[in-house]
C-alpha cells in the first residue's frame, strides 16, 4: 500500500508554491493516495489551496494556536503522529522542509532522503552530493517508512485549480514542548517576484561593486519582471541581504531564465543554478568559470552593457 | 557549561571530486581533506563563547577511521579543551551519528552541542535535527546569530522567507550557517601546544548504537553536462538572442 503524506508549507496563511512541487514528486510514485497535511494556527485559507491541488486525494489539518509558527520542536511529533498509516513522508527541500523533516525521521526511528531530485521507484530515488558534482542512486528500505524532502528545483509545481480534494481536521494527541519559542521574522519584503518560484531571475556578484551598485540590477530586473538574486562574495560584501543569495548555502533555484550578471561561477555558485533553462554571463573577464556553463555569453563592462540592454528592449 | 562541538573530515571544499567510471564512488584516494567548513564555524563559535565566559569547556567529536587523529588536533589546536574520537572504519549515516551524539551526550552531560548545517560531502542536513529529536531538545537550525543568556539561547536563524529569531531553551541543539562567523588560523605554537591535549578514544562497538542502514547507495554518477553555449558580441545581440528564445 503506498500512501504518500506531504507536510504543507506556507506563510502568512498562504501556501507556498514549493508544496505543489512536492506533490509533483510524489505523483511520480503513482501512489494510491496523496493527502496534504496543513499545521497552522489558522487551517482554512492553507487548506483550500492544497486542495485544488491536482492530484491531492486529502486536504488533512491541525489547527492549534501552537502551529502559528513553522518550530521543527512543536511541528515533528504533530507530523510523526500523523505519519501512521502512511508509506511515505514528503516535504520540501526548503529552509522549512529540512529542518522539521529529519527531525520527523528520528521519531520514526528511520533515515531521510534529502533532495530527491528524481523518482526511480517506490523506494529508489536519486539525489545530489558534493555540492551537486555527483548524483547517487539510493535505495530506502520498504519496510520502513520513507521519510524524503523534495529538492523543489527539480520538480514542476502540480497543476491547480481543478481539483476540490475533501478538507479534514485531524485529532492528533500528542503533548507539545515550550523550551522552543517564535520571537520575530525579519523578512526582505519587496515586491519583486519571489526568487525560488520565479520564471527570471537577475542575479548580482562583486563586479556590481557596491551596495548602491545594486540599484542597477534591481531596476533591470524590475523592466524584465525579474527576481533578484545574489552570489555569496555580493552578500559577504553587504550589497544585499542574505536571503538573496543563490547557490549550495543559499538558494538552489530553476528559472527559465537566470542572468548572472558580474559573477565569476564559483563552484558552490553554479551548484544553485545548475537545472535553470537558460544561462546569460555578462562579465567582463572573459576566461571566468561562468562562459563554462553559460548559454549565451557577454563580455563586457556591466555599467555600460544594463543601459544598452534597457535600450533594446523600451 | 560544557559545549560539544561536531568535526566532521571531508574532502576539501577546493577540490574538483570525480566520479569513479564504475559508478561505485567518487575518488578520495590521494584528495586533500580538510574540516567540513560548517563544523569550523561550529568550533570557533563554541570557542568565541568559551572567551565570553558562558562556556568553561569545548570539547569535540570526531567518528571515523584510527587516523582521524591528526584532523582532530587541528580542532585542538584551534582551541579546543580536548577530543573524542569515536572509532569506526564504516560510513556513517546521520541518524547513526545523531545516536552516538546521543550516547556521548549522555556520558558528558553538555550545555550546548553546536554542529554544522550539512557535511559538504553527503549534502544531508539532517544530523542536528536528529540529535535534537532523540534528545528530545530545542534545536536552531542555520544560525547567523547565537547569544546565550539566562538558561537560553536566542537564535538568528537564515531561513528562505528572511531572518527568523527563536529561542531555544538549554540545552539545545545549534547547527551552524555560513555567516555565523570567521573561523580563526590555527597558529604554529597552538600546533605544538595540540599535541598534549588529551583526545579520547571510544570504540564504536563499545557504544550499544545500532548501526542504521536503511539506506543503501547503488550508484554514483556524474550530473549531465550542460550543452556548450554561444557568445554575443553586444547588448543589442544578446536581448535579439533572448527575444528569439521568448524568454524576453
Amino acid at each position: 500500500m503506498t500512501k504518500i503524506l506531504v507536510i504543507a508549507e506556507h506563510l502568512g496563511g498562504k501556501l507556498n508554491s514549493s508544496t505543489a512541487r512536492a506533490v509533483s514528486a510524489a505523483a511520480a510514485i503513482k501512489p494510491e493516495a496523496i493527502d496534504v497535511l496543513v499545521l497552522a494556527d489558522n487551517v482554512d485559507a492553507i487548506a483550500a489551496d492544497a486542495a485544488k491541488i491536482e492530484g491531492v486525494s486529502r486536504v488533512l489539518t491541525v489547527a492549534r494556536a501552537e502551529n502559528a509558527h513553522p518550530l521543527a520542536a512543536v511541528l515533528a511529533p504533530q507530523i510523526a503522529k500523523a505519519a501512521t498509516g502512511y508509506s511515505h513522508v514528503f516535504a520540501p527541500s526548503t529552509t522549512f522542509g529540512k529542518d522539521v523533516l529529519p527531525r520527523v525521521a528520528a521519531l520514526l526511528g528511520v533515515a531521510q532522503v534529502s533532495d530527491v531530485m528524481s523518482v526511480e521507484g517506490a523506494h529508489t530515488f536519486k539525489r545530489p552530493i558534493y555540492a551537486g558534482n555527483a548524483i547517487i542512486t539510493v535505495e530506502a528500505d520498504p519496510n520502513t517508512t520513507i521519510v524524503a524532502t523534495i529538492r523543489t528545483a527539480s520538480w514542476p509545481a502540480a497543476a491547480t485549480g481543478a481539483n476540490n480534494a475533501p478538507v479534514e481536521a485531524l485529532s492528533v494527541d500528542v503533548t507539545l514542548p515550550s523550551h522552543t519559542r517564535f520571537v520575530e521574522l525579519q523578512s526582505g519584503k519587496s515586491d519583486r517576484p519571489d526568487l525560488q518560484s520565479a520564471s527570471k531571475v537577475v542575479s548580482g556578484g562583486r563586479g556590481v561593486g557596491s551596495k548602491e551598485n545594486f540599484d542597477i540590477i534591481f531596476k533591470f530586473a524590475d523592466k524584465i519582471g525579474a527576481a533578484v538574486g545574489a552570489s555569496r562574495a555580493a552578500v559577504d560584501a553587504g550589497y544585499v541581504p542574505s536571503d538573496l543569495q543563490v547557490g549550495q548555502t543559499g538558494k538552489i533555484i530553476a528559472p527559465e531564465l537566470y542572468m548572472a550578471i558580474g559573477i565569476s561561477g564559483a563552484i558552490q555558485h553554479l551548484t544553485g543554478i545548475k537545472d535553470a533553462g537558460t544561462i546569460v554571463a555578462i562579465n567582463k573577464d572573459g576566461e571566468a568559470p561562468i562562459f563554462e556553463v553559460a548559454d549565451i555569453g557577454l563580455v563586457g563592462d556591466l555599467f555600460k552593457i544594463i543601459p544598452e540592454m534597457e535600450q533594446a528592449l523600451a | 557549561m560544557k559545549i560539544l562541538v561536531g568535526y566532521k573530515r571531508v574532502v576539501d571544499y577546493n577540490v574538483r571530486i570525480q566520479v569513479k567510471p564504475d559508478g561505485t564512488g567518487v575518488v578520495t584516494d590521494g584528495v586533500k581533506l580538510s574540516a567540513n567548513p560548517f563544523d569550523d564555524i561550529a568550533l570557533e563559535e563554541a570557542l568565541r563563547l568559551r572567551e565570553k565566559g558562558v562556556a568553561e569547556e569545548v570539547v569535540v567529536v570526531g567518528i571515523g577511521p584510527a587516523d582521524l587523529t591528526a584532523h582532530l588536533r587541528n580542532g585542538l589546536a584551534m582551541g579546543a579543551n580536548r577530543a573524542i574520537h569515536v572509532v569506526t572504519t564504516d560510513a556513517v549515516q546521520p541518524l547513526t551519528a545523531a545516536r552516538i551524539f546521543q550516547k556521548l551526550i549522555e556520558k558528558e552531560q553538555p550545555g550546548l552541542v553546536i554542529l554544522g548545517k550539512q557535511a559538504i560531502d553527503d549534502d544531508a542536513n539532517q544530523t542536528g535535527q536528529m540529535l535534537a529529536a532523540l534528545w528530545d531538545r530545542p534545536q536552531a537550525t542555520f544560525a547567523s546569530k547565537v547569544e546565550i543568556a539566562d538558561g537560553k539561547a536566542t537564535v538568528t536563524r537564515e531561513v528562505d522567507a528572511g531572518l527568523e529569531v527563536i529561542e531555544a531553551e538549554l540545552p539545545a541543539v545549534i547547527t551552524t550557517d555560513l555567516r555565523l562567523n570567521e573561523p580563526r588560523f590555527i597558529k604554529l605554537p597552538d600546533i605544538m601546544k595540540a599535541k598534549s591535549k588529551p583526545i579520547d578514544t571510544i570504540e564504536f562497538g563499545s557504544l550499544g548504537v545500532e548501526a542504521n542502514d536503511h539506506l543503501k547507495t547503488t550508484h554514483y554518477a556524474a550530473p549531465a553536462k550542460r550543452s556548450k553555449g554561444v557568445m554575443v558580441k553586444d547588448a543589442a545581440e544578446l536581448v535579439a538572442a533572448l527575444k528569439q528564445k521568448g524568454l524576453l
